[in-house]
């Protein structure tokens, strides 16, 4: 029974100094209470809609509140509503002058998509409902892209962190430190394998999801591998970034689960973006598996040219330069020298033998 | 070339790592920094290396292409092989090729790490280990080799073969710097030095360390005062700083170890020794 009191005081003090692991004990529930309470939700109320052709007008007034109209353009054709589609600026296009009514519905917003048939079956033969991009509404087809990002997120932040904070561990960053190689070579040097594991990783995964799943590839697979280039920019940054405030792997390991679930959860890759309370939409607007998901679920699904995904391009682009320069940094602190190594002059030679 | 830290201060938040402290390393001669845990070889080792940056003071040390150093850890990739890590190290100095197969070879042969060339560093003993360090440290011929406690935790056989391998770099015209905290090594070296948190207590030869020693040191079974006296083997030895032992008492001659530990008691005790 003493024996057992001093164990549990022992273990106490121990958790006390582990303020990461408190924090995860702490802060993890409550984490996941928040999110999956205003996150978790498949379904969506709210369906943006362009409704084009010549009675576009008085058919957007006449939609139930579901379909939020945010374009209504009489002169557009249905060639113009694929458009917007295509470029996921709608969720639903309803093209007018036709009876039934056609409606266009994105298949790669997956929710979107299963609200807006459910809505629209309601109308019975007043519309005739045509999904785009993925006609059967099937899970795999959304999941595979977005599951490439994921695991491009994996082999950045985890991998690489440990590979990273090995060094640290072993001692032999204080070695690198003295020679003659400069902080941002020792990153680049370090990064460049994991960064080919990841590539060939990708292509072996998507690859096996499009033979596995048939889940198509429509858009230019150069436009891809730029995404998810510059995508693994950004998480192996975010693996450097790791290794940079952990001491060992198993810190490092931690730390980076703190940024994987966000991605997992948060990135509209399982629960829809436009279904989760806006307290918590905009964590997802940060992170950038986000931004990959879609430029993967346009290229692969809906055959987006790059030009229509801009915004994604360029908000990964960014994150890149910040999280790459942060964690470079910082990893120049960790190696940084006391001083910069000079040619030594040369001094007198004293011999002297004096207490202090 | 004589390499140095000159009046180098550091402070880690309030703890004074280095307090004024100058330490000279010639070219050719083999340098030993001794003392306790904490009295600051480390830093100082580190600071002449670049790696800890001075609150005061100034280092001379050559260019990074031409510094050597072996830290405390374990100083080799432990999942290469020795010759993986000997050419990792060497590449980063720019060795290559037929000067580098050569190089390898003599180095391995002088440290007797030929017949584990293929062997992984995590399989290695420790002092295999060490050597292999060692060897990565000087495989670029560096004009400053710093060594931070090469053979600590090294079988007896290994630490020789170290000391060896340290005399040589010197004799071939290194300047080096190496802690330890075996005094017998020490004994051995050019110069010493000993540190005592953060300063330095005495440095130069080993007969100058011995003939600038003030105060007497006696021996007996029993301490007269226990504050000032310290055991070696059997017996109890004892600091006298004024030079006024109890008549009757048996004065020695005392050794590196004694003078150490007087002049580190001598500074505890805050009399001037």
């Amino acid at each position: 029974m003493l024996g057992m009191r001093a164990m549990i005081v022992k273990e106490f003090r121990e958790l006390v100094r582990d303020r990461r692991t408190l924090g995860m004990l702490i802060v993890m529930p409550l984490l996941l209470l928040v999110i999956f309470g205003y996150a978790a939700n498949f379904y969506v109320s709210s369906l943006k809609t362009a409704v084009v052709g010549p009675q576009a007008t008085q058919t957007a007034k006449m939609l139930p509140p579901i379909f939020d109209v945010t374009v209504t353009e009489p002169s557009d054709t249905q060639a113009d509503a694929e458009t917007l589609l295509r470029d996921n600026k709608v969720d639903v296009a309803i093209v007018t002058g036709q009876t039934p009514l056609l409606a266009l519905v994105n298949g790669s917003n997956l929710f979107a998509a299963q609200s807006a048939v459910a809505a629209l079956n309601k109308a019975g033969n007043q519309v005739k409902t045509q999904v785009l991009y993925n006609p059967d509404l099937k899970t795999s087809w959304v999941m595979v892209p977005a599951i490439i990002g994921l695991i491009l997120t994996f082999i950045g932040t985890i991998i690489t962190s440990i590979g990273m904070v090995r060094e640290r561990e072993a001692g032999t960053l204080e070695q690198l430190a003295v020679m003659p190689i400069k902080p941002s070579r020792v990153i680049l040097g370090k990064i460049a394998p994991y960064f080919l594991v990841a590539a060939i990783d990708m292509i072996i995964v998507t690859v096996l999801g499009i033979a596995l799943f048939s889940v198509p590839f429509n858009g230019n697979p150069f436009a891809f591998a730029l995404g998810a280039a510059i995508f693994l920019f950004v998480v192996l940054g975010l693996g450097v970034f790791i290794s940079t405030v952990s001491q060992t792997a198993g810190q490092a390991i931690q730390t980076a689960f703190f940024f994987l679930l966000p991605q997992i959860l948060l990135s509209g890759m399982i629960f829809p973006l436009e279904a989760m309370a806006a307290g918590v939409r905009w964590i997802g607007y940060l992170l950038p598996l986000t931004y990959f998901t879609m430029i993967s679920q346009g290229i692969m699904l809906r055959g987006a040219p790059i030009t229509s995904l801009w915004l994604p391009f360029v908000v990964l682009t960014v994150m890149a330069v910040v999280v790459f320069t942060g964690a470079t940094l910082r990893f120049r602190r960790d190696l940084a020298p006391g001083r910069p190594a000079r040619p030594a002059e040369q001094p007198a030679v004293t011999e002297t033998v004096g207490t202090t | 070339m004589t390499y140095s830290v000159r009046s180098a201060t550091v402070r880690f938040g309030r703890t004074v790592a280095l307090d004024d402290v100058t330490v000279e390393v010639p070219a050719g001669s083999v340098v030993a920094v001794v003392g306790g845990d904490g009295a600051g070889k480390s830093t100082l080792l580190r600071a002449l290396a670049g790696e800890v940056a001075l609150d005061a003071g100034l280092v001379e040390a050559p260019p990074r292409q031409r510094l050597g150093y072996l830290p405390a850890s374990a100083g080799s990739w432990a999942a290469l092989t020795v010759t993986q890590n000997i050419d990792f190290v060497a590449g980063i100095y720019g060795l290559a090729g037929a000067e580098l197969a050569a190089r390898r070879a003599e180095l391995l042969d002088r440290a007797s790490l030929t017949p584990a060339a293929g062997r992984l560093a995590a399989q290695l003993s420790g002092g295999m280990r060490r050597k292999l360090g060692f060897v990565m440290a000087i495989v670029h011929q560096p004009a400053l080799l710093i060594l931070d406690e090469p053979s600590t935790g090294v079988d007896p056989v290994s630490r020789i073969d170290l000391w060896r391998l340290a005399s040589e770099a010197a004799a071939s015209g290194a300047a080096v710097l190496m802690s330890t905290t075996y005094l017998d090594e020490a004994e051995r070296a050019a110069h010493l030095i000993v540190l005592d948190r953060g300063r330095i207590l005495v440095q130069g030869s080993y007969d100058q360390v011995r003939a600038g020693f003030a105060g007497v040191v006696t021996e007996s079974g029993q301490s007269v005062r226990a504050e000032w006296a310290w055991r070696r083997g059997r017996v109890l030895h004892e600091y006298w700083p004024a030079g006024n032992p109890p008549a009757g008492a048996t004065t020695i001659a005392p050794d590196l170890e004694d003078i150490v530990i007087a002049l580190s008691l001598a500074r505890r005790n805050a009399v001037p020794s």
